[in-house]
């Protein structure tokens, strides 16, 4: 599908293109525990924005000397699949794929207590399996939860959540057009228990008022992921307790 | 240490969840009164870190409170080896000298020939002679300081090359639940089912049984155990389990 012109981000009653209010998130399904030969894993849904995350680990790094002796190494592998866009997307790791795989990592190591596994390595994997915008907030929820599927200690989850300038209005969560078309896009990764930032990231120009003013939006829009991801983290269990009393 | 302190009975805390329930990482389990931490003080032992004046936990887990002690017990771990540990391993590889054993852990554990081997000299003995790829050992971590890799040792009574009997696998978090408080899980299936039953704390469990039946039940109810570790009334369900199978024994 190719668009000749601008769409309409913004009707005249302040509905966005799909038409969610500026302050709406997409809905959002995620499922713990959806691999079985992974140590954890997890799918999120972000929209039509899906992702699937697995962890193997803590286990046997190699080669050795890429290990730490004070911690277990944090790999993490963001990867589109080339079915995830409307075009086929080479399945070679791009120059942004290595950049996200980077700056998922660090926000992990920010909450992953990593000393507890010295010398080891903690893989985690993250594959997009269709992209309709926030694929790498979507993929760094995914590795959180797919991590705590684990049973690696972590101080708080981790949960992305993008916000975007669309015609002059802050809009949560944006989507593939958004993204294309807007003026601004601001990835936030937040460990809402800690109330801290651990992943940022500004494609475009904000002012200071708007950065703070997206960041509120962001930080609430957080809490209500968090909400969807401890209850999917629940049901896991019982889900199990309900499936071994059928028996 | 934090653990300790709050293993002592402190008044001062207010726990806000009850016991046995689900809680995940980054869940509030208390609230300490008294003079906030500002540090983050982290108790791996326990599955507990504590910020401000909150007490958290790391993992998914079920809570347990003990004496106004809160510890969270994980649902899914990784086994981390540590001294005096009775574990049972499979032989992975083996150099010269040494054989490498997978005891289900990040750590690949040495067993050293000399420990098998009694006058061990590399250029008359052949490891492969003695244990092989592939060959199950129950044996004990002699050293562990997480700088280098676990030593396992086959020395001391039943110790050695598993050579009969059936390796039973189950994941590392519920081998607590296999034993049971002060053993009471592992008394029940030894006298039930007349096994003889080694469990390895690295999540094997070794087992001699009388016939194959016997043992099929045992393997069930191991599976029973694992699936259902988190449950009250668990160690009356699989004693009932066990005497609809095999019939009333004591």
């Amino acid at each position: 599908m190719t668009i000749s012109s601008k769409p309409v981000l913004i009707s005249e009653d302040k509905k966005r293109v799909d038409g969610r209010k500026p302050d709406e998130m997409r809905p959002v399904r995620i499922a713990v525990g959806v691999l079985k030969n992974a140590n954890g894993s997890a799918l999120v849904e972000y929209g039509d924005t899906k992702v699937l995350a697995a962890v193997y680990g803590p286990r046997e790094a190699l080669p050795k000397y890429m290990t730490s002796p004070t911690r277990a190494t944090l790999r993490v592998r963001y990867h589109m699949t080339s079915f995830s866009t409307s075009e086929r997307k080479s399945p070679a790791p791009s120059r942004r794929e290595i950049e996200l795989s980077k700056v998922i990592r660090e926000a992990l190591e920010a909450i992953v207590f990593s000393s507890l596994f010295p010398r080891t390595g903690i893989d985690v994997f993250i594959e997009v399996l269709q992209a309709d915008g926030g694929t790498r907030t979507a993929g760094l929820t995914a590795a959180s939860l797919a991590l705590a599927d684990a049973g690696i200690p972590l101080k708080d989850l981790a949960i992305g959540v993008a916000v975007g300038k669309v015609n002059g209005v802050l809009v949560l969560d944006i989507n593939e057009l958004e993204d294309e078309y807007g003026e601004a896009d601001m990835p936030v990764g937040i460990a809402p228990n800690l109330g801290e930032i651990v992943l940022f990231q500004l494609n475009g120009v904000l002012t200071r008022e708007e950065v703070k003013i997206g960041l509120d939006m962001a930080f609430k829009a957080a809490e209500s992921i968090y909400k969807t991801a401890k209850e999917a983290l629940y049901n896991k269990y019982i889900k199990l307790v309900e499936e071994v009393k059928s028996q | 240490m934090w653990g300790k302190e709050l293993s002592t009975p402190t008044p001062s805390l207010k726990i806000l969840v009850a016991e046995r329930q689900i809680v995940r990482p980054g869940d509030c389990l208390a609230i300490i009164e008294g003079p906030a931490e500002q540090r983050l003080k982290h108790v791996p032992d326990k599955h507990i870190y504590i910020l401000g004046n909150r007490v958290y936990s790391d993992v998914v887990g079920i809570v347990s409170i003990e004496d106004s002690s809160i510890s969270v017990v994980p649902l899914e771990s990784t086994y981390i080896p540590r001294k005096d540990d009775i574990v049972v391993g499979v032989i992975s590889e083996f150099s010269a000298s040494a054989w490498y054993v997978d005891i289900k852990s990040p750590y690949r554990a040495v067993l050293p020939a000399s420990d098998v081997i009694e006058g061990f000299n590399p250029a008359v003995h052949s490891l492969k002679n003695y244990l092989d790829i592939g060959d199950y050992v129950l044996g004990k971590i002699a050293l562990f300081d997480r700088l280098r890799d676990p030593v396992l040792t086959v020395k001391g009574k039943g110790l050695g090359k598993i050579v009969e009997g059936f390796v039973i696998d189950i994941k590392p978090s519920k081998v607590a639940r296999v034993i049971g408080k002060k053993g009471s899980m592992y008394n029940l299936l030894t006298s039930m089912t007349k096994c003889e039953i080694v469990v390895g704390v690295n999540g094997y469990v070794w087992a001699k049984c009388p016939d194959d039946y016997v043992l099929d039940v045992l393997i069930k109810a191991i599976r029973l155990i694992e699936a259902k570790a988190h449950m009250r009334g668990l160690t009356e369900e699989v004693k009932s389990y066990l005497v609809s199978k095999l019939g009333v024994k004591s």
